[in-house]
């Protein structure tokens, strides 16, 4: 009975949607929840284009690849470079057709289909008022003989997790394997996504865990808090973005490309940083707000594109277990 | 005779829908997502470790959860005192608990800035390792055990105790011929489903065992799924799964020995007059164990629990709906499988544990491969959470249901018969009197079950209509801890009413 009152539903809203055009929109569901930047998204363009927004929340890939050129999204938003590589051999996009010459990034842009919307870099977030002395680069994070104990997301699970094995990779390259067994002697333990991780650290378990250079804004902003940092290490940070892009699937194509245009618009990216609490893709730094201007950040990104990222990955992942499972 | 026959094709009617319900999500599922395979290739080393950490870690959480719920049961079951039954409830929260809450509230009492650690000062003491993830899933699993096994102790009819008692039984006599048959009744069938829940966990064996050597096979079919889509990984990973759950079934089941004590007449229980101290070191024990990560949770999150966005409330009315719903489904489907089991054969109650051995992103991804051409996934993702969750509950209501079905129908079943009593009535009069107490427990455990699962995953959800376990991920990964344990509590509450309110109805004129 509840099936068929839904899909009667169903078939009413779609019917009914003639009078204003719907742009669908595929996103993770952190996007799209009351705490993310997707609902003032969707009121701003709405705004602006006479249409519907509707988001459509869950996991990206999987439910790409199921569809493939079935898909019903016009635009699918908050994507990464992990997992461009397979995304972009589905053939389903279209080119984003932006200017991605003057975004303010630190790492040049020019891939036509998947558009940057936001950057961050990975860092270890600590506690200031706790540790005093935290290790100055990641060095001495390896081989000081301080107890210093850290908590890190799983590089299977979670796409921060996979950031950080590819930062080691980045600065170790050969030798990475040994800084690998460094790395784990200094681990407290692993966790399956970022929430585990950061809800134990703001416990107090472990001094140190793995974040975003950006994630001390959200305290500093939200909370008026000003004990968590971020470390900055001289061997650079590996930088880490988030990309949107529209299928050329969509009955909206041109609805699809004013949307890709608004995500570069100051409109957009001003709701970057206290929405999604990273740097927005385009603005200012002078439109930034306070909290972020004065965060510590790298002077070094370091990043791997998606063709190089995707030959590392599965290595540097065996790397890791094996260092880990010791 | 016609009054009979139409029972039974009642039974086999309803009880074949289950079942055929139950095999379509769970190897109709698997099936969509093998149809899908391109390429099969064998497993990779850290596969073959995570099986073996499977099997060895459930392993000893079963058999720890086990051992210790047998005397914690027995003191909860022989012994009277104010607050016993509110207690009970209690108890049986931390099995009902969101898994991201439940790490953070074990780690608040074991971790490394905990209270265990505070108070006794002990610097060299972690949690982290495999110890941890046994103690994790003992934290969970040892109140289901106490559960259960409560039931066993209650299906001793008084009468025999008191008839113990006045033949001056010795607590070795009490054991050996009342106790020990009991328990390889009921035993058995614990340890399997505590074995079963154990093999697919994995947030919580990751980060309490602190790192890689803990990944369950769980882990693996979450990574091919999410980051590989390598759907060819997650079949075999999945079927692998149920094949060892599969094996261990049929083994308990084997190992199970059915025991009659004869009925009784629901007596008052008499009180037990020796043994009093190793009740008190179990039941204190269990108590401290049990409730101290709860208390550490109420303590962090009740002074937000009054200022959490209306958002979070509506979620929490979206679950409670769904948790009813799936509830009432869950009962319906589990009566008709038990009496399936009762009147034709024990086999038929094996389809009911299925469900726990089965991945739920394979029964996600497997009906959004399904359906996704027909129906908007996201128009149905409450009716989907319904059914999913009702399945996901019912191993649990059968474990709870059949043996207490089983015991009417030995001891009452011959006499309904010559007294010409079938169909409904005999269901009104008989069965459902004695039905009533583990109907009403096992639809607390089910309604509190529902509240707190994240419903079916990824595939299906909708961003406008979430439930309280989703909207708890998503104030934490908003970073705001402190809304995320107040909805926590909001969770607990909830769920614990509910189980009260279920468990207590049904227990009006049933003494367990």
């Amino acid at each position: 009975m509840k099936l068929i009152t839904t899909i009667a539903f169903f078939i009413m809203a779609t019917s009914t949607g003639w009078t204003k055009p719907v742009l669908t929109v595929y996103a993770p569901d952190y996007f799209t929840s009351e705490w993310g930047p997707g609902p003032k998204i969707e009121k701003a363009f709405e705004e602006v284009c006479k249409c519907d927004l509707s988001y459509v929340s869950g996991d990206l890939l999987p439910r790409l690849m199921i569809e493939g050129k079935r898909t019903k999204a016009d635009i699918v938003i908050g994507l990464n470079t992990d997992v461009t590589f397979k995304a972009r051999k589905l053939d389903i996009f279209s080119s984003h057709g932006q200017d991605t010459s003057d975004l303010t990034m630190p790492v040049k842009w020019n891939d036509t289909i998947f558009l940057p919307f936001d950057w961050s870099h990975t860092a270890f977030i600590y506690d200031n008022k706790k540790l005093k002395n935290p290790p100055k680069s990641f060095d001495e994070l390896l081989n000081s003989n301080s107890d210093l104990r850290i908590i890190i997301q799983d590089p299977r699970t979670s796409i921060s997790g996979l950031a950080l094995v590819l930062w080691v990779k980045s600065i170790y390259g050969e030798s990475s394997r040994e800084a690998f067994e460094k790395l784990a002697l200094k681990t407290l333990t692993v966790t399956k996504g970022w929430s585990e991780s950061y809800g134990m650290f703001t416990e107090g378990e472990a001094d140190m865990v793995l974040s975003y250079t950006t994630s001390p804004a959200y305290h500093i902003i939200a909370e008026n808090d000003f004990s968590k940092s971020a470390a900055i290490f001289p061997e650079g940070h590996y930088f880490f973005t988030e990309l949107a892009a529209m299928t050329n699937t969509s009955r909206e194509p041109k609805l699809a490309k004013s949307f890709m245009e608004f995500i570069l618009s100051e409109t957009f990216q001003k709701m970057i940083p206290t929405g999604n609490w990273s740097f927005p893709a385009k603005l200012d730094p002078g439109k930034l707000p306070t909290g972020f201007t004065n965060l510590n950040m790298p002077t070094k990104a370091l990043f791997y594109n998606e063709a190089d990222a995707q030959k590392y990955r599965d290595i540097v992942i065996e790397e890791w277990l094996e260092a880990f499972q010791k | 005779m016609v009054r009979s026959l139409s029972k039974i094709n009642h039974t086999v009617w309803g009880g074949g829908l289950v079942i055929f319900l139950l095999l379509f999500l769970t190897i109709g599922t698997l099936i969509a997502v093998v149809c899908r395979i391109e390429s099969i290739s064998g497993l990779t080393r850290s596969e073959w470790l995570a099986i073996r950490f499977t099997i060895y870690q459930s392993f000893a959480s079963a058999v720890i959860s086990v051992l210790l719920a047998i005397p914690v049961s027995r003191a909860f079951s022989r012994r009277n005192f104010v607050g016993r039954k509110i207690l009970i409830t209690f108890l049986g929260a931390p099995f009902i608990l969101p898994v991201i809450v439940a790490i953070l509230g074990l780690v608040l009492v074991f971790g490394n800035s905990g209270l265990i650690k505070n108070i006794f000062n002990l610097d060299r003491l972690s949690i982290y390792g495999v110890h941890g993830v046994i103690l994790a899933h003992v934290f969970f699993n040892l109140p289901l055990a106490t559960r259960l096994l409560l039931q066993g102790w209650a299906s001793i009819p008084s009468e025999r105790l008191r008839l113990a008692q006045s033949l001056g039984f010795t607590p070795v006599n009490f054991f050996f011929h009342l106790e020990l048959p009991m328990l390889r009744r009921f035993v058995p069938g614990i340890f399997l489903i505590i074995f079963l829940i154990c093999t697919t966990s994995f947030a919580v064996a990751l980060a309490l065992g602190g790192g890689p050597k803990s990944t369950t096979i769980e882990l693996a079919i979450y990574q091919a799924f999410r980051f590989d889509f390598n759907l060819s990984r997650v079949a075999i990973l999945s079927i692998l799964q149920i094949t060892i759950c599969g094996l261990l079934a049929i083994f308990s089941f084997w190992v199970a020995v059915p025991v009659s004590y004869g009925g009784g007449l629901d007596r008052l229980r008499p009180q037990a007059s020796g043994g009093r101290t190793v009740d008190l070191i179990f039941g204190t024990f269990a108590v401290i164990f049990l409730c101290l990560p709860l208390i550490m949770i109420v303590f962090r999150g009740s002074g937000f629990l009054f200022s959490i966005p209306s958002t979070v409330i509506f979620a929490a009315m979206r679950s409670i709906l769904v948790a009813l719903a799936a509830t009432a489904l869950s009962i319906i489907m589990t009566l008709y499988l038990a009496s399936l089991s009762v009147y034709y054969s024990r086999r038929f109650e094996i389809f009911g544990y299925l469900p726990i051995a089965t991945s739920p992103l394979v029964v996600g991804t497997g009906l959004f491969m399904m359906f996704y051409n027909w129906i908007d996934p996201v128009s149905i993702a409450l009716p989907v959470a319904v059914v999913v969750n009702s399945m996901m509950c019912l191993p649990f209501s059968l474990k709870i249901i059949t043996p207490a079905f089983f015991d009417v129908e030995r001891d009452f079943g011959k006499l309904a018969t010559s007294l010409n009593m079938t169909g409904w009535s005999k269901f009104k009069l008989l069965i459902w009197p004695r039905l009533k107490g583990p109907v009403g427990f096992s639809a607390g455990l089910s309604a509190a079950l529902s509240m707190g699962d994240l419903g079916v995953i990824v595939l299906f959800s909708d961003p406008t209509l979430s439930t309280l376990p989703m909207e708890i991920y998503r104030l934490m990964i908003a970073y705001r801890m402190d809304d995320a344990y107040g909805a926590a509590v909001l969770l607990l509450l909830l769920s614990v009413l509910f189980f009260w309110i279920f468990d207590r109805g049904g227990r009006t004129n049933y003494n367990s």
